[in-house]
């Protein structure tokens, strides 16, 4: 028992460390930088100032973060449209089959998703699979402009993010009570008043869940602008990597991320109140 | 009966792949009638009452509601309401609203709602509860919210799908009372499913004992209990005892001389049955005559009421239940039975004590005949 304690101490004290190392000091240090000014031959230079973050209040800054959280919301909005059908299915198919289908759902996870977006580009490009299957089979004359137009950026993040809208979708739905449906039919509720007045409300936890997942990675996620999007639109995720790599304006880019954490955690807490409110309401 | 009748099954079954659950059904229920579905689980009452419901189709036969084909009528549009087992009680909803469910999916004005909601609460007791949510009410509490969420509805038939099974002792026997009582305020057909002999008896007008998908036996619960038709069913409702016994001949139009249990009796009988054949006797613990030999040696008013019938064993244990208590009789022939006796008035002390020599006798007439199985 004794060394079975030692063990677990030991574990858990490694996870602590690592989390420490790996996150929480690499954080602490750009907290730090975020307050600092830009150096000229060295990365930053001593001295307090607010000017990074008074810079983040440029209406183009400023503009651009609407840009992205519009992006981000509308990226949500299709996942939930695209996952919410497959989520049902899902929970409602046979024993056999709902493991199979979620092995589906997760295969996409075992391949690099930046290996995944380029391969969509392949897919994507004037002469990509797309274009070529479509010329082919005579449907369009002209190759279509599909890469770098805002529809590939949003076909990457949905590709990408589809499986963490899934996910909890299956969770709340799989959760429901069958009977509850069968109850709504047997007191004359057609399937259309079953969905709207009995599994919507029942799942709303799984739906908000499910676009947090979503759409605050959406916030973050550069490189598929980037790279499906061609660098046309700038978004926040772009613009910290620019400030980071292109500009090397260290303690800028450590503001306008710092911000970003804030603004996302802000969202997560009001998440958490909102379903402890609602969990409340189940339970009074 | 010659009230209408409101449901009607003819000749229906029901299998699932290979499995089948019911098996040439043929029953109708009379209006306002409150009829039992009594067997023990998987031998398909759920699922007769899943196709009363409209949650299964037949897979052969008609069902008919008020001599209406149902088939292809979805459970919405059925004049049919069901309280289910775990009472499915829509937990994101409040009392007022789980009640107020089928009165908004049939076009009615708010103030009608609201109306026949408080009215069906009142029904069920729960007046003042309307604001609460399921979780928050005790199980007795959800069960009513369940019925009144069915009742308020009016439906042709409640179905009953094992309501009380989830609730104690007490509560039960409370419950079933007032579900009886419901019944006769409201004139709705119930039909409940149960595997609860005691349920079924202290509600029903008639009661239906099933096995594997098929029907043994419709009627009274006292036709049930004391003629049933087969040893299935006299062994699912109640404590029965099974005597062997050969016919010897017949002595008049109902009566017999049979060899029961190596014994001479005389026995009783509607059936037809000719000498040599085998029957089993099946007597309720209640229906016995249990003396002590030594007592029938002194009296001789006493052994005049073993004439018909005087078997001899020995008293092997007591169970004492507090207003009666059961006694365990090896009979001489090696068989076992069970006699339940009544506290005599006058004495405190059980008359019986394990090793007594006894004569075991039955009340003239009590006892049931069957031929061995057909």
């Amino acid at each position: 028992m004794r060394s079975n304690a030692l063990f677990r101490r030991l574990l858990i004290s490694g996870t602590c460390l690592w989390v420490a190392i790996l996150a929480l000091v690499p954080y602490l240090i750009l907290l730090v930088a975020s307050f600092l000014e830009r150096g000229t031959d060295t990365l930053v230079r001593p001295g307090l100032t607010l000017t990074n973050y008074l810079n983040l209040l440029d209406p183009a800054i400023f503009g651009m973060a609407i840009d992205s959280i519009v992006l981000a919301a509308v990226a949500a909005l299709l996942c939930l449209l695209a996952g919410y059908p497959f989520a049902h299915i899902l929970a409602r198919a046979s024993a056999r089959a709902q493991p199979l289908l979620l092995l589906l759902v997760m295969i996409p996870f075992w391949t690099n998703s930046l290996i995944r977006t380029y391969a969509l580009v392949m897919m994507l490009k004037a002469d990509g699979v797309i274009n070529s299957l479509l010329l082919r089979a005579g449907l369009i004359e002209q190759p279509m402009n599909l890469l770098y137009t805002p529809m590939a950026v949003f076909i990457g993040l949905v590709y990408t993010l589809l499986p963490f809208m899934i996910l909890p979708l299956y969770a709340s739905l799989k959760a429901m009570d069958q009977r509850l449906l069968e109850a709504g039919r047997d007191l004359g509720a057609g399937r259309l008043q079953n969905f709207v007045r009995i599994t919507l409300p029942l799942t709303m936890p799984g739906i908000i869940a499910g676009c947090m997942l979503v759409f605050l990675p959406s916030l973050g996620c550069f490189y598929i602008a980037d790279i499906l999007g061609g660098a046309r639109t700038m978004l926040l995720g772009n613009y910290i990597r620019d400030q980071f790599l292109v500009f090397r304006d260290i303690p800028m880019g450590a503001a306008a991320s710092v911000t970003m954490t804030v603004v996302m955690v802000l969202m997560l807490l009001l998440y958490y109140l909102a379903s402890r409110r609602s969990g409340k309401e189940l339970i009074q | 009966m010659n009230k209408a009748v409101v449901v009607e099954l003819d000749h229906v079954c029901k299998t699932f792949g290979r499995h089948v659950a019911l098996d040439d059904i043929c029953l109708s229920v009379a209006d306002g009638e409150f009829l039992s579905l009594l067997g023990p689980s998987g031998c398909g009452k759920t699922t007769l009452l899943r196709l009363i419901g409209g949650f299964e189709s037949c897979t052969s036969g008609t069902l008919t509601l008020d001599g209406q084909p149902m088939v292809g009528v979805p459970p919405e549009r059925r004049a049919v309401n069901t309280v289910f087992q775990n009472y499915a009680l829509f937990p994101h909803m409040t009392v007022f609203d789980n009640v107020a469910f089928g009165l908004r999916m049939g076009k009615k004005t708010e103030q009608e709602i609201t109306r026949e909601v408080v009215q069906a609460l009142e029904l069920v007791q729960l007046t003042g509860m309307e604001h609460r949510r399921p979780a928050e009410l005790s199980g007795g509490q959800q069960q009513r919210v369940a019925i009144a969420r069915a009742i308020v509805n009016k439906p042709r038939v409640l179905l009953l799908d094992e309501p009380l099974s989830a609730l104690d002792h007490r509560l039960r026997k409370q419950m079933q009372k007032e579900l009886k009582q419901l019944q006769r305020t409201l004139g709705i057909t119930f039909i409940l499913v149960t595997h609860d002999q005691d349920e079924a008896f202290a509600m029903s007008d008639r009661v239906v004992v099933m096995q594997a998908g098929r029907i043994e036996q419709i009627g009274s619960p006292m036709e049930i209990y004391e003629e049933p038709v087969n040893l299935y069913v006299a062994r699912f409702v109640g404590d029965i005892n099974v005597l062997a016994g050969v016919i010897r001949e017949q002595t008049g139009e109902t009566s017999y001389r049979a060899l029961v249990e190596g014994a001479r009796v005389l026995l009783q009988s509607t059936r037809p049955l000719v000498p040599g054949q085998h029957v089993h006797i099946l007597l309720r613990p209640e229906d016995f005559r249990l003396e002590l030999e030594e007592d029938m040696a002194r009296s001789q008013d006493l052994s005049a009421k073993f004439q018909q019938a005087r078997l001899r064993g020995t008293v092997r244990r007591i169970f004492y239940h507090g207003a009666t208590y059961d006694v365990e009789v090896n009979l001489d022939s090696g068989a076992r039975v069970q006699v339940t006796e009544f506290f005599d008035e006058d004495s405190d002390n059980l008359y019986f004590k394990p090793g007594d020599l006894v004569a075991l006798g039955w009340h003239e007439g009590w006892e049931v005949v069957l031929p061995h199985a057909e």
